[in-house]
């Protein structure tokens, strides 16, 4: 089974490189956008006989290791 | 004084941290990530700066959750000393032993610098040889070092006097430009509330001998040398 990890920062937490994208976004003369926020994405392959412990898993990985729970949110979907 | 270095695939300052300690009279041991106890006898675990494993993830997420780390948890846990400098400091926020976490820097550049502190308390196994809000000149050197907490996690490390150290001008002053990382209340280091742990971003082991531009480093070895 495949899950998919989006993290992000948590609201009203800084993000210097978000604004740096949006900076180059701007000098690139694309406009329109009106902010940006980097995050990070993950592709877990999970060994599991179905997809709510699959996503008990994952949840367990994001708590533990993939995100830092004082500045960042997951979201977990398991693909079907 | 017996501290144990603990080093990661990627620590870079375990030999400038060892000669640190050295010259204030501790016996040092290093010790690798893999290890699950510190060497019996240990007064002080020390994470030093450097790029465990490279960054990956996040700053000290990886090391965080090392082998040693358990050990190094256990030893804090009986009230030993432990003392994480720059990614040490991370390391320490990453795996749960300070709270908090250490941010990509406002400016969003890798800086290195000489840097004047504050030292907020002179009353702790860290900092008795300094004087209580003596401003120290040493040094930073990271891109991540740019202190958050929640605002209750904050005001709880404030109200229980766990900020060791915070950037300041040569005047003592803890103005905006000397807080170049951004952090919050120019926090430059913290204590566990049992004050037996210390996390601190700046190098204080860059400044123990004159040769090398400064000597206001050796407060800190010199207090932790005599702490045991």
């Amino acid at each position: 089974m495949k899950a998919r990890v989006t993290v992000t920062l948590k609201n009203g937490v800084l993000d210097p490189q978000g604004k740096a994208i949006e900076g180059a976004l701007r000098s690139l003369g694309i406009t329109g956008i009106a902010g940006v926020r980097q995050g990070k994405f993950f592709e877990v392959e999970v060994d599991a006989a179905d997809e709510a412990s699959a996503e008990a898993t994952v949840k367990a990985a994001c708590d533990r290791l993939l995100a830092n729970t004082v500045v960042e949110n997951y979201r977990v979907e398991i693909a079907r | 004084m017996k501290a144990a270095i603990v080093v990661f695939p990627g620590s870079n300052r375990e030999r400038d941290v060892a000669r640190a300690l050295r010259l204030a009279g501790a016996e040092v041991t290093t010790v690798w990530h893999t290890e699950t106890e510190l060497p019996a006898g240990t007064d002080l675990a020390v994470l030093p700066g450097g790029f465990s494993y490279g960054d990956y993830l996040r700053c000290g997420a990886i090391a965080g959750r090392a082998h040693a780390m358990d050990a190094v948890r256990a030893h804090a846990a009986r009230g030993g000393l432990v003392l994480g400098i720059c990614n040490g400091f991370q390391i320490l926020c990453e795996s749960g032993l300070l709270p908090g976490v250490l941010m990509r820097n406002v400016g969003r550049r890798f800086i290195c610098h000489r840097q004047t502190l504050r030292v907020e308390r002179a009353d702790t196994a860290f900092t008795k040889a300094y004087a209580q809000n003596e401003v120290i000149d040493v040094c930073v050197a990271h891109g991540e070092g740019n202190y958050f907490a929640d605002p209750e996690t904050l005001a709880r490390l404030e109200g229980e006097g766990r900020v060791a150290f915070r950037y300041c001008d040569a005047a003592g002053q803890l103005t905006v430009e000397a807080n170049r990382n951004g952090s919050l209340n120019s926090i430059a280091g913290i204590y566990s509330d049992t004050r037996n742990v210390l996390g601190m971003m700046p190098h204080p082991e860059n400044f123990v001998e004159g040769l090398v531009g400064g000597t206001d480093g050796r407060g800190l070895f010199e207090s932790l040398a005599k702490a045991a």
